[in-house]
């Protein structure tokens, strides 16, 4: 009897599936990354180019504060090496880190001070508050990108729509100054559009002009710089940023689950034996 | 509720013969112990020092700006930490007193790295307990423990007083003449 | 069943232990030898599922305020620490996170099954009333548990939940000041609600022996509702139902895996991984899931007060249930008509549940415009929400007292072992005191 319960749940579940689509923003698009699925990895050579490109474009709009340099040497970072013991003596990672200037303090004078960084400096922001990053930003706050693929509907999908995503506007509609018209960007332009209102366009206006074009960021392994791969790359970069734990995550949960499987055999056939001779 | 099943101490299963515990059982206790043991291993994992703590744990000091005769003080894992360059009579002083009678007998030469007798790079956290000795105190031309009375040269070894042991030694090698990587 | 122990100390130690605190005995006169009915089916594990649940997010929740931060300037990337830098400290997170949804995916269930079977009914009321307190406990907890990472939603949620309370006459801003430790949600919000976090738990543990302690003076119910006569009728706690419920746990911790492993976000929201800020309201303001059809019914209602007494109403509805059903058979197994309206009080709790999560005007039927009633149009999910919700108050307030009146319940078994056991054993060659189920 309850039986049907659940079979009538599921089977509301199939029907009443949830819009996702907040404020009538785009499906994001269809890309596959090596670490889908169960058993999912993120590719190296991959994260390393997401890097670069966070390097070169991004990091002058956007703080990656939750990182510290010594993570991009962490297993399953983009420049792990297995030869050192700690990300900490790894080489690049301390040459990438001086070349930032950390602010800090004397500790003679007290002045503050700026020094290049060390691996266990955090990735510094561009601005040294809000209220500048909005000033240089026609108001907008450019947001922190440690856990933006993790912080949006659609994950690293939805940051590659994005990047991916400008077109321009159909005419009718009228974008505002010092934004961009992007259809996977959430919003409701209905407000600013001329046209007929049964056929509002759909996403929103991002106040980031399109930071991506082709051949931007060279890369050093000699991938094509498309805007099609420096998105993909950038996208993947943030996912790793976001959840860099993700490989252990999988493989602890496969050995975890195979364990759980097996001990339900082990104690199904303890349980069948106890009740053997009893009926119930 | 009215009931004579209160004390239905059964009939059958595996009450029957209890020395004879069936392999299945066993097998599935050892499942559960297992799983017990393996649940432990990161509750009791996550109170190890994490990433970044141990990011701190080594510290890079650049020897330059530290003079003759000068010390300077570093805050390394949260203790203080004695980097002095010492000068030629304090490094004679310390080698004419390696036969001397200490607690903690060691000779100069160990509590150097070879070939850089002027560096001394020592916890500056007495071995009694615990509190930060001041230079310059004391009969042997070292280090004075305000706390309880201990006394170092200028090796760092205790020449008098209650503490025990010498300055500890941290582990650290010279990235380069004036480069030096704690810990 | 507080019948007469049968434990018996067999060496010096646990002699001299049972005279001075026979905590061996109790354990073995409660887990051990205790008489438990033996046509108890998968759903009376879920007690179990709850206990280790309940240790699971002890354990876990005490981890992880050792390196939580509960202070607005420094939760988030406090999380974000036990998330990167702690050794497990992302498998600890996702575990006490996935876990309260569990626990409530369990008690959900557990709940259910008693609504089925009428462990409600008398004797079991007090019982019955317990488990309603560990219940409001268990939202309340989860509830202050989810401010904490201080995520928009986890700020937001506070905001709206903290503000109903002011829709109450009078008191209504007192109360709010007092809950907020200011004019607003802040940080001495936080503080208090992570040290009532701590605390909560340990409150329902206490419960949660009260309700064990109540469970056996009266003993379990079963699927037939009719009470153990005989010693054919039960059989020994241990190993008999021991063994059944750790299989379950072991399947139920199967499905706990794949969330923690698999899908550690899935059944969170996007918009708790962005920093809180009160200028900045989220787009779908959301409860966690199993908020959602109180949510959904606060919701049907357009006035403040009279939603969030709708919302309080549901719950209490529940606290006075085993004095609402008249009916004198204690299962619906053997209760067609109550059975057909059981099932529809499910799907209007999961209807409820969806629309909790919908925008009011959102349209059910995409595309389909009709009439505005109440200035909502018919085919919106506020108006599907006042439908699933008036059919919940109707199932306890109308049909359940109505129904034991009224209804013809198929004729309810002697005994347990009486009808033809689903189960018959599978050996019972051997001279074993075999039930007399033959019939």
């Amino acid at each position: 009897m309850l039986r049907k319960v659940s079979v009538l749940a599921a089977a509301l579940m199939l029907v009443a599936a949830p819009a996702f689509a907040s404020g009538g923003a785009k499906h994001p698009r269809e890309i596959e990354f090596s670490f889908d699925g169960p058993f999912g990895k993120y590719d190296q050579a991959q994260l390393q180019r997401g890097y670069k490109v966070y390097r070169e474009v991004c990091s002058a709009c956007h703080s990656m504060s939750l990182l510290s340099f010594r993570n991009l040497g962490d297993k399953g970072g983009p420049f792990y090496d297995a030869k050192y013991k700690t990300s900490n003596d790894n080489a690049v990672v301390k040459t990438i880190a001086a070349d930032y200037q950390i602010g800090d303090i004397d500790s003679e004078t007290g002045d503050p001070i700026q020094r290049p960084g060390t691996p266990a400096d955090r990735f510094p922001s561009p601005f040294p508050n809000e209220a500048a990053a909005r000033a240089s930003n026609g108001g907008a706050l450019p947001p922190d990108l440690s856990l933006i693929a993790k912080a949006r509907h659609g994950g690293p999908a939805y940051v590659y729509s994005i990047l991916t995503g400008f077109v321009t506007p159909p005419a009718g509609l009228n974008v505002p100054a010092g934004r961009y018209y992007n259809p996977y960007m959430a919003g409701d332009v209905s407000s600013a559009w001329t046209g007929d209102p049964h056929h509002v366009p759909q996403g929103g206006f991002i106040a980031m002009p399109p930071p991506l074009v082709a051949g931007k960021v060279t890369f050093d392994d000699g991938t094509p710089s498309t805007l099609d791969q420096q998105a993909k790359d950038v996208s993947a970069f943030l996912m790793w940023a976001a959840e860099p734990k993700m490989e252990d995550r999988k493989q602890m949960g496969f050995a975890v689950l195979i364990y759980l499987v097996l001990f339900a055999g082990l104690l199904y056939a303890s349980y069948r034996r106890v009740w053997r001779n009893e009926s119930h | 509720m009215a009931n004579t099943a209160a004390d239905a101490t059964t009939h059958t299963g595996a009450g029957e013969d209890p020395s004879r515990r069936d392999f299945i059982h066993i097998a599935a206790m050892a499942g559960a112990a297992g799983a017990g043991l393996v649940t432990l291993w990161p509750l009791i994992g996550q109170f190890a020092p994490s990433a970044d703590t141990l990011a701190l744990a080594s510290v890079e000091f650049d020897l330059s700006k530290v003079q003759d005769g000068q010390q300077v003080t570093i805050n390394w894992r949260g203790k203080p930490l004695f980097i002095r360059n010492r000068t030629p009579s304090e490094i004679e002083r310390a080698v004419k007193d390696d036969n001397a009678s200490m607690k903690d007998p060691e000779p100069d030469s160990k509590r150097h790295k070879p070939g850089k007798p002027q560096w001394l790079i020592l916890i500056g956290s007495c071995t009694h307990l615990g509190c930060v000795p001041t230079f310059g105190g004391g009969e042997y031309g070292g280090w004075f423990c305000p706390c309880h009375g201990s006394v170092y040269d200028t090796a760092g070894r205790i020449r008098k007083g209650p503490a025990p042991k010498n300055l500890v030694l941290p582990d650290y090698n010279f990235l380069s003449d004036t480069k030096v990587k704690i810990g | 069943m507080s019948g007469h122990s049968t434990y018996e100390p067999k060496n010096g130690f646990t002699r001299w232990l049972d005279a001075r605190l026979p905590i061996l005995r109790l354990t073995h006169d409660s887990f051990v030898d205790y008489p438990t009915p033996r046509n108890l089916n998968y759903w009376w594990t879920f007690g179990g599922i709850l206990s280790l649940m309940l240790g699971v997010q002890i354990v876990t929740g005490v981890v992880l305020a050792m390196h939580y931060t509960a202070n607005a300037k420094e939760a988030f990337g406090s999380v974000e620490h036990i998330m990167r830098d702690v050794n497990y400290g992302w498998l600890i997170r996702y575990t006490h996170a996935n876990g309260a949804s569990m626990f409530f995916i369990a008690v959900y269930i557990h709940m259910l099954r008693s609504l089925y079977y009428g462990s409600y009914k008398a004797p079991r009321e007090v019982l019955w009333l317990l488990g309603c307190v560990i219940y409001l406990l268990m939202m309340a907890t989860a509830f202050m548990g989810y401010v904490l990472p201080w995520g928009q939603m986890s700020f937001h949620g506070a905001v709206v939940i903290t503000n109903l309370l002011g829709a109450f006459p009078i008191i209504g801003q007192t109360i709010t000041t007092l809950l907020w430790g200011g004019f607003a949600v802040d940080n001495p919000t936080l503080n208090r609600f992570f040290s009532l976090h701590y605390l909560l738990p340990f409150v329902i543990a206490g419960v949660v022996v009260l309700h064990v302690w109540a469970l056996h003076v009266t003993g379990q119910n079963n699927p037939t509702g009719v009470d153990p006569k005989s010693k054919a009728d039960v059989l020994p706690f241990t190993p008999y139902a021991t063994v059944k419920d750790g299989f379950a746990m072991v399947l139920f911790l199967i499905m706990f895996a794949l969330f923690v492993f698999f899908m550690p976000d899935a059944l969170g929201h996007a918009d708790n991984y962005i920093p809180a800020n009160p200028l900045v309201t989220p787009a779908h303001i959301v409860p966690e899931w199993y908020f959602l059809p109180f949510y959904a019914i606060l919701r049907a209602i357009p006035d403040k007060l009279t939603g969030v007494l709708a919302m309080f109403g549901a719950i209490a509805c529940l606290f006075v249930l085993p004095w609402l059903d008249t009916s004198k058979v204690r299962s619906m197994r053997y209760r067609p008509m109550a059975k057909v309206y059981f099932v529809i009080f499910v799907v209007a709790c999961v209807i409820l549940g969806f629309c909790g999560a919908r925008l009011p005007d959102d349209q059910v039927i995409p595309g389909l415009t009709t009439v505005k009633v109440f200035e909502s149009d018919l085919n919106s999910f506020v108006w599907l929400s006042r439908v699933a919700s008036l059919y919940y108050f109707v199932f306890f307030l109308v049909i359940l007292p109505l129904l034991g009146l009224f209804e013809k319940p198929l004729p309810v078994p002697e005994t347990i072992a009486t009808p033809a056991l689903s189960h018959p054993a599978s050996a019972p060659a051997e001279a074993v005191a075999a039930p007399e189920q033959k019939g």
